[in-house]
This record gives structure tokens, C-alpha cells and sequence, in this order.
């Protein structure tokens, strides 16, 4: 039996455990703050279990940068708020160039970034080998570093969040999924959301079911323009710490860090494939070896280190590649938090609180007006996407 | 018994980790495998899924999957965590050799 809410948050993943926590813990309400949050499976099923653990505030819009030094600060904080290890390593994140036309991109916006009090910095290839002197920096004429970015484990941000959010009274669902949401009369009446666990009524709907929010919204008749798009990531065997920054290449959308517990951990990016808008999780030997080669290309020494396991998650993509966060415009009541094109997971401590804060009658933050789903509405001219400083 | 059993040795996972994540109502083999990290080491579960299945069914007791009158540690139904590649751990190398492969054959 499932309790009837003020709010329902649908999706038990970063967004949706973070939001239900900072809902529950605002002064302000909403209403009884009775907050339910259900999910089709298990924490860390979606792609909240299946993303890199980066931790960025280098990006390219100053909207962007600042939310992600919040992000970060939340971060940093969270092992010791919520008593939980999150393996967070802050070895910093260097971005490499191979183009004069990428190096340019690169210092436009690190000066975006200086401006926000970022000490991100523009350094030569020979530095980029001090940092790592395993690269084989020869193909790149470029590369900026930013030493306070970081990673972390991503699960435990899920358990850290869970465990908070169910001692402020917020009941968690998992292994119940949505199979229908009805209207109760009219437009503020509020919803009927049924599930095989029973039925319950919601004053309000989050949608934060990632690449799985379309699905959501199409049981009330919308639908939404983001799309999923595979992601792949391999991890190798654990090696001794060698690797201290995060490393990205702006022409192949490669990613690779060193967790804590050793291992090497990252992707690129591959062609885009025709997915029907339907996601897929599959494996594919294309990626490991694309992957591979590209990998032992950056540091060769790396040729003899063994890949153990690989896996796939979504990406979340909007047409302009900005997400999209608010209410929908033809269905008062439900709102969504959805289309971070694979760095929702970094962004959700800040974009929660702030959503959290606006829910609860608080201010709206400008991410509310840059994001809104209203720029898809029909009629609306469409806008090129705002960020450009993208990885895989 | 030896207080401390390690059921996964790639990870060291304990019987008593399992335990523990059993009692935080982590009862899904793919939740203890992401609540304990078991299995996700060299051999990727080959050598201790059984074991840790096992060791979730005597702490659960009889779930949904057991069979009617079945006692603790009666798992009659439980499903391995999703396999991942390689089958192997296998060298990055020889990964990127296949990559060359495949385009010469083109």
C-alpha cells in the first residue's frame, strides 16, 4: 500500500532521491510534505549506477560553472553530512586539444570560468605530461586544467540520499513501477498514479526518470522531446594511484580517471545509432575496442593493463542539449527534470535544492527560465543549446 | 566459525558485509552486489556468486522466490547479476589490435 502525497517524485535515481531529500527537508512545506518517491526497479539500476562519477565545473556558460561550484561544494560535504564514504577524489580535470579551433573553444572558456572565480588555467602539452607522464601528448597542441574538479562513486550518493531522505519521512518505492496516471477532475485535482503495489493519489508529479521520462509522460498523454542515447564505459583491473587528473580529449570524446579503488574508468564517444527513442543497454566489442585503441594511443604504457568488465547507460538528450526542468505547459501539476545528456548525476545535488526550494514557493532559480520545457512548445523558435563543453 | 568469512576474494567481501547489507533491505543479488562491490573484481563473480546468493538467503529467509514451507537460506529462485564483458580480463592491447583488425579488413 502506497500513502497518498502532496508530491510523487517518479524515479528513485540522483534527481529524484536528491530532490525528495531537499523537499522534505525545506521549512517551508509543501503542503503536509507528504512526499512519496517510486521507482520500476532497484537504487542504481538507471543511470545513476551507470555513469562515470565526474565532477566538473569547468563548462562553457557561466550559468552552468557557477551551479557546478555549488554542485561541487555540496559534494565535498555530503560524505560527512550523510555519513556515508562516496570515494571522492578531487585530482582535478584536464581537457586536451588537438586543434587549434579546440584550443580556442578551450580558452574561451576557461576565461568564462576565471570569471566565476574558477582557477582553471591554459597550459602547454609539455605541462599536460607533467600532470600525467604517461601521455603521449604529441597529437595535442593544448590543454586546460582545472585542479579543484574531481570523481567520485556514485552509488553511495544514492544510499547517502535514500537513507536521509526516508529519516525526514519520505517513503521510497523501489521495484514498483508506474503503469498509469490519471487525472482526478480537471486541472487541480491532482493525480491518480497506479502501480502494482496499489494505487495513490499525488497533488503534484517530478518526473526524474531520466531517459525513461518520455515513458512517463506519455501515461498522461505528452510527450517530450528528449531522447536516450547509449553511453558505453569500461573499467579496468585496479592498479596502483598513477593517474591523478581526470583526462578528456575534445576530439574524441574519450573520458579516463582512476577511482579509489584503483580501477581505470571511461568511454568515448561513438556514431550515433538509431534508437527509436528506445533504450538500450547492451554491450558492444565496437566500443571496447574503439575504446582500447584510443586509450593506448593517450598512454601507451597502459597496453598490458587488463579490462575487466564493461557496461552501457543513457544518456538523456534534449534537442538543443540543454535539459529541460519545470512544469509542463499542458499538464498543470506535473513537472520534469530530465535531459542532463549524461551529466545529471553532478548536477543533481544543486539542481535538486533549487527545484526543491521553487516547489516549496521559494524563488525560481534561472535555470528555471533557461530550461523550461515551454522553448518545445509549438510555435516556439527553436534556440541553439546554451552549453558546448560536453564529454563523450 | 571463523568470525571473519570472506565470501568474495577479489573485493574481500565478508559474510558479515552481506549480512549487513541484507539488514538495510538490500535483498536483490544486483543490490548487494552494488551495496558490498562483490564480484566486480578480476574473476567478476565466477568464484563466489553461489556462495553470496547463498549467504543472502539464510540472512533474508524465505522471500517471495522460496517454495512454500521452505526455511532459511531456501532460495528456490535467484538470478545471477548481469554478466558483463570481456569473459575475461583481457589486455588492452589485444583490444586495440582487434580495433586495427577489423579496419584493415575493411
Amino acid at each position: 500500500v502506497i500513502a497518498d502525497a502532496d508530491i510523487a517524485v517518479v524515479g528513485a535515481g540522483v534527481m529524484g532521491l536528491a530532490l525528495a531529500y531537499n523537499l522534505a527537508g525545506d521549512r517551508r512545506g509543501p503542503g503536509g510534505k507528504r512526499i512519496v518517491v517510486v521507482d520500476g526497479h532497484y537504487l542504481a539500476w538507471g543511470a545513476s549506477g551507470r555513469n562515470g562519477g565526474g565532477v566538473r565545473q569547468q563548462w562553457s556558460t557561466e550559468m552552468n560553472v557557477r551551479l557546478m561550484q555549488e554542485s561541487m561544494d555540496i559534494c565535498a560535504h555530503f560524505a560527512k553530512r550523510m555519513r556515508i564514504n562516496v570515494w571522492m577524489r578531487r585530482g582535478g580535470y584536464l581537457f586536451l586539444a588537438g586543434t587549434q579551433a579546440a584550443a580556442r573553444r578551450l580558452e574561451r572558456n576557461v576565461a568564462v570560468q576565471n570569471r566565476c572565480g574558477l582557477a582553471t588555467q591554459m597550459i602547454a602539452p609539455e605541462e599536460a605530461r607533467e600532470l600525467v607522464p604517461e601521455l603521449a601528448v604529441d597529437r595535442f597542441v593544448a590543454a586546460c586544467y582545472n585542479p579543484t574538479d574531481g570523481i567520485v562513486f556514485p552509488w553511495p550518493f544514492l544510499w547517502g540520499y535514500a537513507h536521509a531522505a526516508a529519516k525526514l519521512g519520505v517513503t521510497i518505492h523501489t521495484s514498483t513501477p508506474v503503469t498509469a496516471i490519471e487525472r482526478r477532475g480537471g486541472n487541480t485535482g491532482g493525480f491518480r498514479i497506479t502501480t502494482p503495489a496499489g494505487r495513490f493519489t499525488a497533488e503534484r508529479i517530478v518526473c526524474a526518470a531520466g531517459a525513461w521520462s518520455p515513458d512517463v509522460a506519455r501515461l498522461l498523454g505528452a510527450s517530450l522531446p528528449n531522447r536516450p542515447q547509449r553511453h558505453e564505459i569500461l573499467s579496468t583491473e585496479a592498479l596502483k594511484p598513477f593517474l591523478k587528473p581526470m583526462v578528456t580529449v575534445s576530439e574524441t570524446g574519450l573520458y579516463v580517471s582512476q577511482s579509489l579503488r584503483g580501477e581505470l574508468v571511461g568511454g568515448i564517444s561513438m556514431p550515433a545509432e538509431d534508437d527509436h527513442g528506445q533504450v538500450r543497454l547492451g554491450s558492444r566489442l565496437a566500443f571496447t575496442t574503439a575504446m582500447a585503441r584510443a586509450l593506448v594511443e593517450l598512454m601507451p604504457r597502459l597496453g598490458h593493463v587488463k579490462v575487466v568488465r564493461q557496461w552501457a547507460g543513457p544518456y538523456d538528450v534534449s534537442p538543443d542539449g540543454d535539459p529541460i526542468v519545470g512544469e509542463l505547459p499542458d499538464v498543470p501539476g506535473f513537472h520534469v527534470v530530465c535531459g542532463f545528456r549524461g551529466h545529471g548525476f553532478m548536477m543533481a545535488p544543486v539542481v535538486a535544492r533549487h527545484l526543491a526550494a521553487h516547489l516549496c514557493g521559494g524563488a525560481a532559480h534561472e535555470f528555471l527560465t533557461t530550461w523550461s520545457p515551454a522553448r518545445f512548445t509549438t510555435g516556439t523558435p527553436p534556440r541553439p543549446g546554451g552549453e558546448t563543453m560536453f564529454i563523450g | 566459525v571463523a568470525r571473519k568469512v570472506i565470501l568474495c576474494r577479489c573485493e574481500d567481501v565478508t559474510l558479515a558485509d552481506v549480512q549487513h547489507a541484507v539488514s538495510l533491505g538490500y535483498r536483490d543479488v544486483e543490490e548487494v552486489k552494488r551495496y558490498t562491490g562483490f564480484g566486480t573484481g578480476p574473476c567478476q563473480g565466477k568464484e563466489c556468486l553461489r556462495g553470496i546468493v547463498e549467504a543472502i538467503g539464510a540472512a533474508a529467509g524465505p522471500g517471495p522466490g522460496a517454495s512454500p514451507g521452505a526455511g532459511p537460506g531456501a532460495i528456490t529462485t535467484a538470478l545471477p547479476f548481469t554478466s558483463r564483458p570481456p569473459l575475461v580480463p583481457t589486455e588492452l592491447a589485444v583490444l586495440a589490435g582487434a580495433a586495427r583488425a577489423a579496419r584493415s579488413r575493411k
